[in-house]
Protein backbone atom coordinates (compact mmCIF):
# COMPACT_ATOMS: atom_id res chain seq x y z
CA UNK A 1 0.00 0.00 0.00
CA UNK A 2 2.55 2.54 -1.09
CA UNK A 3 0.05 4.94 -2.59
CA UNK A 4 -1.79 5.36 0.68
CA UNK A 5 -2.22 8.84 1.96
CA UNK A 6 -0.04 9.57 4.99
CA UNK A 7 -2.08 9.90 8.17
CA UNK A 8 -1.28 13.57 8.56
CA UNK A 9 -1.19 14.72 4.94
CA UNK A 10 -1.72 18.39 4.21
CA UNK A 11 -5.36 17.72 3.41
CA UNK A 12 -5.96 15.94 6.68
CA UNK A 13 -4.16 18.61 8.65
CA UNK A 14 -6.43 21.17 7.08
CA UNK A 15 -9.47 19.24 8.29
CA UNK A 16 -8.13 19.70 11.76
CA UNK A 17 -7.17 23.36 11.57
CA UNK A 18 -9.72 25.22 9.44
CA UNK A 19 -12.53 24.74 11.97
CA UNK A 20 -10.38 26.55 14.52
CA UNK A 21 -10.51 29.79 12.57
CA UNK A 22 -11.95 30.28 9.12
CA UNK A 23 -14.67 27.66 9.38
CA UNK A 24 -15.31 27.98 13.07
CA UNK A 25 -18.53 26.15 13.95
CA UNK A 26 -19.79 28.88 16.26
CA UNK A 27 -18.78 32.17 14.71
CA UNK A 28 -18.99 31.20 11.03
CA UNK A 29 -21.16 28.12 10.60
CA UNK A 30 -23.53 29.22 13.43
CA UNK A 31 -23.84 25.73 14.88
CA UNK A 32 -24.13 24.76 18.50
CA UNK A 33 -24.76 28.19 19.93
CA UNK A 34 -27.11 27.11 22.71
CA UNK A 35 -24.63 25.31 24.88
CA UNK A 36 -21.85 27.72 24.01
CA UNK A 37 -23.75 30.43 25.80
CA UNK A 38 -25.19 28.55 28.69
CA UNK A 39 -22.15 26.79 30.13
CA UNK A 40 -19.68 29.64 29.92
CA UNK A 41 -20.22 31.44 33.22
CA UNK A 42 -17.15 29.70 34.65
CA UNK A 43 -14.09 28.24 32.97
CA UNK A 44 -14.34 24.80 34.51
CA UNK A 45 -17.76 23.73 33.18
CA UNK A 46 -16.84 25.19 29.79
CA UNK A 47 -13.74 23.02 29.74
CA UNK A 48 -15.63 19.88 30.75
CA UNK A 49 -18.24 20.63 28.09
CA UNK A 50 -15.50 21.01 25.48
CA UNK A 51 -14.00 17.64 26.36
CA UNK A 52 -17.44 16.01 26.25
CA UNK A 53 -18.26 17.46 22.85
CA UNK A 54 -14.85 16.44 21.46
CA UNK A 55 -15.44 12.88 22.67
CA UNK A 56 -18.99 12.65 21.32
CA UNK A 57 -18.24 14.28 17.99
CA UNK A 58 -15.02 12.37 17.27
CA UNK A 59 -16.43 8.96 18.19
CA UNK A 60 -19.78 9.71 16.59
CA UNK A 61 -18.17 10.83 13.34
CA UNK A 62 -16.16 7.61 13.18
CA UNK A 63 -19.22 5.45 13.89
CA UNK A 64 -21.39 7.21 11.34
CA UNK A 65 -18.58 7.03 8.81
CA UNK A 66 -18.24 3.28 9.37
CA UNK A 67 -22.00 2.85 9.03
CA UNK A 68 -22.40 5.24 6.12
CA UNK A 69 -22.85 2.56 3.47
CA UNK A 70 -25.50 0.67 5.44
CA UNK A 71 -27.70 3.58 6.54
CA UNK A 72 -30.74 4.03 4.32
CA UNK A 73 -31.16 7.74 3.54
CA UNK A 74 -34.77 7.85 4.73
CA UNK A 75 -33.98 6.78 8.26
CA UNK A 76 -30.63 8.43 8.64
CA UNK A 77 -31.81 11.12 11.07
CA UNK A 78 -33.11 8.51 13.49
CA UNK A 79 -29.93 6.43 13.19
CA UNK A 80 -27.82 9.51 13.81
CA UNK A 81 -29.91 10.49 16.81
CA UNK A 82 -29.57 7.01 18.29
CA UNK A 83 -25.80 7.05 17.87
CA UNK A 84 -25.52 10.50 19.44
CA UNK A 85 -27.92 9.71 22.25
CA UNK A 86 -26.05 6.55 23.23
CA UNK A 87 -22.72 8.38 23.27
CA UNK A 88 -24.20 11.22 25.29
CA UNK A 89 -25.60 8.78 27.83
CA UNK A 90 -22.09 7.36 28.24
CA UNK A 91 -20.59 10.81 28.67
CA UNK A 92 -23.29 11.76 31.14
CA UNK A 93 -22.69 8.66 33.26
CA UNK A 94 -18.92 9.24 33.22
CA UNK A 95 -19.36 12.86 34.30
CA UNK A 96 -21.75 11.85 37.07
CA UNK A 97 -19.24 9.30 38.30
CA UNK A 98 -16.08 11.41 38.23
CA UNK A 99 -16.96 15.11 38.33
CA UNK A 100 -20.35 15.17 40.00
CA UNK A 101 -20.26 18.89 40.90
CA UNK A 102 -19.60 19.97 37.35
CA UNK A 103 -22.23 17.58 36.06
CA UNK A 104 -24.76 19.24 38.39
CA UNK A 105 -23.73 22.67 37.14
CA UNK A 106 -24.09 21.65 33.52
CA UNK A 107 -27.59 20.34 34.38
CA UNK A 108 -29.60 19.69 31.24
CA UNK A 109 -26.87 20.88 28.92
CA UNK A 110 -25.07 17.55 28.84
CA UNK A 111 -28.29 16.03 27.52
CA UNK A 112 -28.59 18.83 25.07
CA UNK A 113 -25.37 17.74 23.35
CA UNK A 114 -27.80 15.39 21.57
CA UNK A 115 -29.45 18.28 19.82
CA UNK A 116 -26.27 20.29 19.50
CA UNK A 117 -26.41 21.16 15.84
CA UNK A 118 -22.63 20.84 15.44
CA UNK A 119 -22.92 17.11 15.84
CA UNK A 120 -25.81 16.54 13.45
CA UNK A 121 -24.31 19.10 11.11
CA UNK A 122 -20.94 17.35 10.90
CA UNK A 123 -22.56 13.91 10.55
CA UNK A 124 -24.59 15.16 7.63
CA UNK A 125 -21.95 17.30 6.00
CA UNK A 126 -18.89 15.16 6.50
CA UNK A 127 -19.12 11.74 8.09
CA UNK A 128 -21.87 10.49 5.75
CA UNK A 129 -19.55 10.86 2.77
CA UNK A 130 -16.02 10.32 4.06
CA UNK A 131 -13.76 7.60 5.42
CA UNK A 132 -13.38 7.05 9.17
CA UNK A 133 -9.95 8.64 9.65
CA UNK A 134 -10.73 11.99 7.97
CA UNK A 135 -14.06 11.95 9.78
CA UNK A 136 -12.27 11.51 13.07
CA UNK A 137 -10.02 14.49 12.31
CA UNK A 138 -12.97 16.55 11.18
CA UNK A 139 -14.79 15.68 14.40
CA UNK A 140 -11.85 16.61 16.61
CA UNK A 141 -11.21 19.80 14.64
CA UNK A 142 -14.78 21.04 14.74
CA UNK A 143 -15.27 20.19 18.38
CA UNK A 144 -12.01 21.94 19.20
CA UNK A 145 -13.07 25.01 17.22
CA UNK A 146 -16.25 25.00 19.25
CA UNK A 147 -14.25 24.53 22.43
CA UNK A 148 -11.91 27.42 21.72
CA UNK A 149 -14.80 29.86 21.52
CA UNK A 150 -16.33 28.32 24.63
CA UNK A 151 -13.12 28.78 26.56
CA UNK A 152 -12.52 32.33 25.33
CA UNK A 153 -16.05 33.32 26.29
CA UNK A 154 -15.79 31.59 29.65
CA UNK A 155 -12.42 33.21 30.34
CA UNK A 156 -13.77 36.73 29.86
CA UNK A 157 -17.05 36.04 31.62
CA UNK A 158 -15.35 34.58 34.65
CA UNK A 159 -12.63 37.23 34.75
CA UNK A 160 -14.98 40.20 34.39
CA UNK A 161 -17.98 38.66 36.12
CA UNK A 162 -16.43 37.09 39.20
CA UNK A 163 -12.85 38.37 39.12
CA UNK A 164 -11.46 34.84 39.10
CA UNK A 165 -10.03 32.28 36.67
CA UNK A 166 -10.72 28.60 37.14
CA UNK A 167 -12.10 29.44 40.59
CA UNK A 168 -8.94 31.25 41.73
CA UNK A 169 -9.25 34.91 42.61
CA UNK A 170 -7.07 36.94 40.23
CA UNK A 171 -8.37 40.45 40.75
CA UNK A 172 -6.52 41.52 43.92
CA UNK A 173 -8.51 42.49 47.02
CA UNK A 174 -7.11 46.03 46.98
CA UNK A 175 -8.89 46.71 43.71
CA UNK A 176 -12.17 46.04 45.45
CA UNK A 177 -11.13 48.35 48.28
CA UNK A 178 -10.45 51.05 45.72
CA UNK A 179 -13.97 50.66 44.44
CA UNK A 180 -13.59 48.12 41.60
CA UNK A 181 -16.75 46.09 41.12
CA UNK A 182 -17.30 42.83 39.28
CA UNK A 183 -19.50 43.30 36.25
CA UNK A 184 -22.72 41.55 37.18
CA UNK A 185 -23.97 41.58 33.60
CA UNK A 186 -21.26 39.10 32.60
CA UNK A 187 -22.67 36.38 34.82
CA UNK A 188 -26.15 36.85 33.42
CA UNK A 189 -27.26 35.33 30.10
CA UNK A 190 -27.12 38.56 28.03
CA UNK A 191 -23.42 38.92 28.90
CA UNK A 192 -22.61 35.77 26.93
CA UNK A 193 -24.46 37.00 23.85
CA UNK A 194 -22.62 40.29 23.90
CA UNK A 195 -19.21 38.63 24.38
CA UNK A 196 -19.84 36.32 21.41
CA UNK A 197 -21.02 39.31 19.36
CA UNK A 198 -17.73 41.03 20.13
CA UNK A 199 -15.68 37.92 19.28
CA UNK A 200 -17.42 37.77 15.91
CA UNK A 201 -16.71 41.45 15.42
CA UNK A 202 -13.00 41.03 16.18
CA UNK A 203 -12.66 37.94 13.99
CA UNK A 204 -14.40 39.52 11.02
CA UNK A 205 -12.55 42.80 11.18
CA UNK A 206 -9.27 40.86 11.08
CA UNK A 207 -10.41 38.77 8.12
CA UNK A 208 -12.46 40.89 5.73
CA UNK A 209 -13.44 37.94 3.56
CA UNK A 210 -15.81 36.77 6.31
CA UNK A 211 -17.88 39.95 6.33
CA UNK A 212 -21.53 39.29 5.47
CA UNK A 213 -23.52 41.15 2.88
CA UNK A 214 -26.27 43.13 4.50
CA UNK B 1 -55.84 26.87 38.11
CA UNK B 2 -53.92 29.90 39.36
CA UNK B 3 -50.90 27.69 39.61
CA UNK B 4 -51.23 26.75 35.96
CA UNK B 5 -51.46 30.37 34.85
CA UNK B 6 -48.47 31.22 36.97
CA UNK B 7 -46.36 28.46 35.38
CA UNK B 8 -47.54 29.56 31.96
CA UNK B 9 -46.62 33.22 32.45
CA UNK B 10 -43.39 32.34 34.19
CA UNK B 11 -42.23 30.12 31.36
CA UNK B 12 -43.00 32.81 28.79
CA UNK B 13 -41.30 35.74 30.44
CA UNK B 14 -39.05 34.78 33.33
CA UNK B 15 -37.68 31.44 32.14
CA UNK B 16 -37.76 32.39 28.49
CA UNK B 17 -36.19 29.63 26.43
CA UNK B 18 -34.06 32.02 24.39
CA UNK B 19 -33.18 34.82 26.73
CA UNK B 20 -32.66 32.84 29.90
CA UNK B 21 -31.42 29.48 28.61
CA UNK B 22 -30.36 30.06 25.00
CA UNK B 23 -32.26 27.03 23.80
CA UNK B 24 -33.08 26.76 20.14
CA UNK B 25 -30.57 29.46 19.26
CA UNK B 26 -29.48 27.77 16.03
CA UNK B 27 -32.81 27.99 14.29
CA UNK B 28 -33.49 31.28 16.05
CA UNK B 29 -30.46 32.79 14.34
CA UNK B 30 -30.89 31.01 11.03
CA UNK B 31 -34.59 31.54 10.40
CA UNK B 32 -35.12 35.04 11.79
CA UNK B 33 -34.42 36.96 8.60
CA UNK B 34 -38.08 37.72 7.85
CA UNK B 35 -41.10 37.98 10.13
CA UNK B 36 -43.22 35.71 7.98
CA UNK B 37 -41.05 32.63 8.16
CA UNK B 38 -40.28 33.17 11.80
CA UNK B 39 -44.00 33.22 12.61
CA UNK B 40 -44.31 29.85 10.86
CA UNK B 41 -41.45 28.31 12.79
CA UNK B 42 -42.66 29.84 16.05
CA UNK B 43 -46.12 28.33 15.65
CA UNK B 44 -44.62 24.94 14.86
CA UNK B 45 -42.47 25.11 17.99
CA UNK B 46 -45.45 25.98 20.20
CA UNK B 47 -47.30 23.08 18.67
CA UNK B 48 -44.56 20.51 19.13
CA UNK B 49 -43.59 21.65 22.63
CA UNK B 50 -47.23 21.56 23.69
CA UNK B 51 -47.42 17.93 22.61
CA UNK B 52 -44.01 16.49 23.47
CA UNK B 53 -43.68 17.87 27.00
CA UNK B 54 -46.84 16.17 28.32
CA UNK B 55 -46.03 12.94 26.45
CA UNK B 56 -42.54 12.90 27.89
CA UNK B 57 -44.02 13.71 31.27
CA UNK B 58 -46.13 10.55 31.16
CA UNK B 59 -43.18 8.55 29.90
CA UNK B 60 -40.99 9.86 32.68
CA UNK B 61 -43.59 9.25 35.36
CA UNK B 62 -44.69 5.76 34.35
CA UNK B 63 -41.51 4.35 32.88
CA UNK B 64 -38.32 6.08 33.83
CA UNK B 65 -38.11 7.50 37.36
CA UNK B 66 -37.05 5.15 40.16
CA UNK B 67 -40.06 3.09 41.20
CA UNK B 68 -42.06 4.14 38.17
CA UNK B 69 -42.58 0.58 37.02
CA UNK B 70 -44.43 -0.42 40.18
CA UNK B 71 -47.72 -0.20 38.29
CA UNK B 72 -46.59 -3.26 36.32
CA UNK B 73 -45.69 -5.42 39.26
CA UNK B 74 -44.42 -4.69 42.78
CA UNK B 75 -41.15 -6.51 42.11
CA UNK B 76 -40.14 -3.84 39.63
CA UNK B 77 -40.51 -1.08 42.22
CA UNK B 78 -36.79 -0.45 42.60
CA UNK B 79 -35.86 -0.42 38.94
CA UNK B 80 -34.32 2.90 37.93
CA UNK B 81 -34.37 3.53 34.21
CA UNK B 82 -33.71 7.25 34.38
CA UNK B 83 -30.38 6.89 32.55
CA UNK B 84 -32.42 6.03 29.47
CA UNK B 85 -34.29 9.32 29.51
CA UNK B 86 -32.21 11.05 26.80
CA UNK B 87 -32.76 8.34 24.27
CA UNK B 88 -36.45 7.92 25.12
CA UNK B 89 -37.14 11.64 24.96
CA UNK B 90 -35.38 12.12 21.66
CA UNK B 91 -37.21 9.13 20.20
CA UNK B 92 -40.55 10.55 21.34
CA UNK B 93 -39.67 13.94 19.91
CA UNK B 94 -38.56 12.55 16.57
CA UNK B 95 -41.66 10.40 16.21
CA UNK B 96 -44.01 13.14 17.47
CA UNK B 97 -42.61 15.57 14.94
CA UNK B 98 -43.20 13.00 12.23
CA UNK B 99 -46.74 12.43 13.49
CA UNK B 100 -47.53 16.12 13.76
CA UNK B 101 -46.22 16.56 10.25
CA UNK B 102 -48.54 13.87 8.90
CA UNK B 103 -51.57 15.20 10.79
CA UNK B 104 -51.01 18.74 9.60
CA UNK B 105 -50.49 17.55 6.05
CA UNK B 106 -53.81 15.69 6.16
CA UNK B 107 -56.00 18.26 7.85
CA UNK B 108 -54.48 21.60 6.96
CA UNK B 109 -52.47 21.53 3.74
CA UNK B 110 -52.25 25.34 3.80
CA UNK B 111 -50.50 25.37 7.18
CA UNK B 112 -48.37 22.44 6.05
CA UNK B 113 -47.06 24.22 3.00
CA UNK B 114 -46.38 27.39 4.98
CA UNK B 115 -44.41 25.50 7.65
CA UNK B 116 -42.62 23.59 4.94
CA UNK B 117 -39.16 22.47 5.87
CA UNK B 118 -39.34 23.80 9.41
CA UNK B 119 -41.32 20.92 10.84
CA UNK B 120 -38.70 18.21 10.38
CA UNK B 121 -36.02 20.64 11.54
CA UNK B 122 -37.79 21.01 14.84
CA UNK B 123 -36.74 17.50 15.84
CA UNK B 124 -33.23 18.80 16.37
CA UNK B 125 -34.24 22.12 17.88
CA UNK B 126 -32.72 22.15 21.35
CA UNK B 127 -35.68 24.05 22.74
CA UNK B 128 -37.83 20.94 22.35
CA UNK B 129 -35.50 18.49 24.07
CA UNK B 130 -34.63 21.21 26.56
CA UNK B 131 -38.32 21.59 27.40
CA UNK B 132 -38.57 17.89 28.22
CA UNK B 133 -35.36 17.88 30.23
CA UNK B 134 -36.37 20.94 32.25
CA UNK B 135 -39.74 19.33 32.86
CA UNK B 136 -37.91 16.30 34.25
CA UNK B 137 -35.55 18.39 36.34
CA UNK B 138 -38.25 20.64 37.81
CA UNK B 139 -40.49 17.75 38.68
CA UNK B 140 -43.92 19.13 37.85
CA UNK B 141 -46.73 17.77 39.97
CA UNK B 142 -49.19 16.70 37.29
CA UNK B 143 -49.70 16.58 33.57
CA UNK B 144 -51.64 19.85 33.46
CA UNK B 145 -48.68 21.71 34.92
CA UNK B 146 -46.32 20.05 32.47
CA UNK B 147 -48.56 20.98 29.54
CA UNK B 148 -48.83 24.58 30.63
CA UNK B 149 -45.04 24.70 30.97
CA UNK B 150 -44.63 23.27 27.49
CA UNK B 151 -47.07 25.69 25.88
CA UNK B 152 -45.65 28.64 27.80
CA UNK B 153 -42.09 27.86 26.71
CA UNK B 154 -43.29 27.59 23.13
CA UNK B 155 -45.03 30.97 23.31
CA UNK B 156 -41.92 32.53 24.83
CA UNK B 157 -39.80 31.17 22.00
CA UNK B 158 -42.36 32.42 19.46
CA UNK B 159 -42.26 35.94 20.92
CA UNK B 160 -38.48 35.98 20.89
CA UNK B 161 -38.06 34.88 17.28
CA UNK B 162 -40.79 37.17 15.95
CA UNK B 163 -39.27 40.08 17.88
CA UNK B 164 -35.76 39.56 16.55
CA UNK B 165 -37.05 39.02 13.01
CA UNK B 166 -38.89 42.33 13.12
CA UNK B 167 -35.75 44.09 14.36
CA UNK B 168 -33.57 42.43 11.72
CA UNK B 169 -35.93 43.52 8.97
CA UNK B 170 -35.54 47.13 10.09
CA UNK B 171 -31.83 47.02 10.82
CA UNK B 172 -31.11 46.29 7.18
CA UNK B 173 -31.60 50.00 6.59
CA UNK B 174 -29.17 51.15 9.24
CA UNK B 175 -25.47 51.69 9.06
CA UNK B 176 -24.00 48.76 10.97
CA UNK B 177 -20.17 48.48 11.01
CA UNK B 178 -19.28 45.99 8.27
CA UNK B 179 -17.71 43.23 10.42
CA UNK B 180 -20.73 43.26 12.73
CA UNK B 181 -23.29 42.87 9.97
CA UNK B 182 -25.51 39.83 10.03
CA UNK B 183 -24.55 37.47 12.80
CA UNK B 184 -22.63 39.82 15.06
CA UNK B 185 -25.27 42.47 15.44
CA UNK B 186 -27.94 39.80 15.89
CA UNK B 187 -26.08 38.44 18.90
CA UNK B 188 -25.75 41.87 20.44
CA UNK B 189 -29.41 42.74 19.85
CA UNK B 190 -30.41 39.43 21.39
CA UNK B 191 -28.30 40.33 24.39
CA UNK B 192 -30.04 43.68 24.70
CA UNK B 193 -33.45 42.01 24.36
CA UNK B 194 -32.36 39.60 27.05
CA UNK B 195 -31.59 42.52 29.36
CA UNK B 196 -35.06 43.87 28.69
CA UNK B 197 -36.61 40.50 29.47
CA UNK B 198 -34.70 40.40 32.75
CA UNK B 199 -37.00 43.08 34.05
CA UNK B 200 -39.65 40.36 34.34
CA UNK B 201 -37.51 38.54 36.87
CA UNK B 202 -39.04 38.18 40.27
CA UNK B 203 -42.60 38.47 39.01
CA UNK B 204 -44.85 36.44 41.27
CA UNK B 205 -48.39 35.56 40.36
Amino acid sequence: MSNREPLFSAKNRRLLTTPLGKENPITIQVLGICSALAVTVKLEPAFVMTISVIAVLAIGNVLISLLRKTIAPRIRIIVQLVVIASLVILVDQVLKAFVYDVSKQLSVFVGLIITNCIIMGRFEAFAMSNKPWPSFLDGVGNAAGYGIILIIVAFFRELLGSGSIWGYQVVPEVFYDWGYKDNGLMILPPGALIVIGIIIWVQRSRDKSLVEEN
Amino acid sequence: MENLISIFVKSIFVDNMIFAYFLGMCSYLAVSKTVKTSVGLGVAVIFVLGITVPVDYLLNKYLLVPGALSWLSPELADVDLSFLSFIMFIAVIASMVQLVEMVIEKFSPALYSSLGIFLPLIAVNCAILGGSLFMQERDYANIAEATSFGLGSGVGWFLAIVGIAAIREKIRYSNVPAPLRGLGITFIITGLMGIAFMSFMGIKL
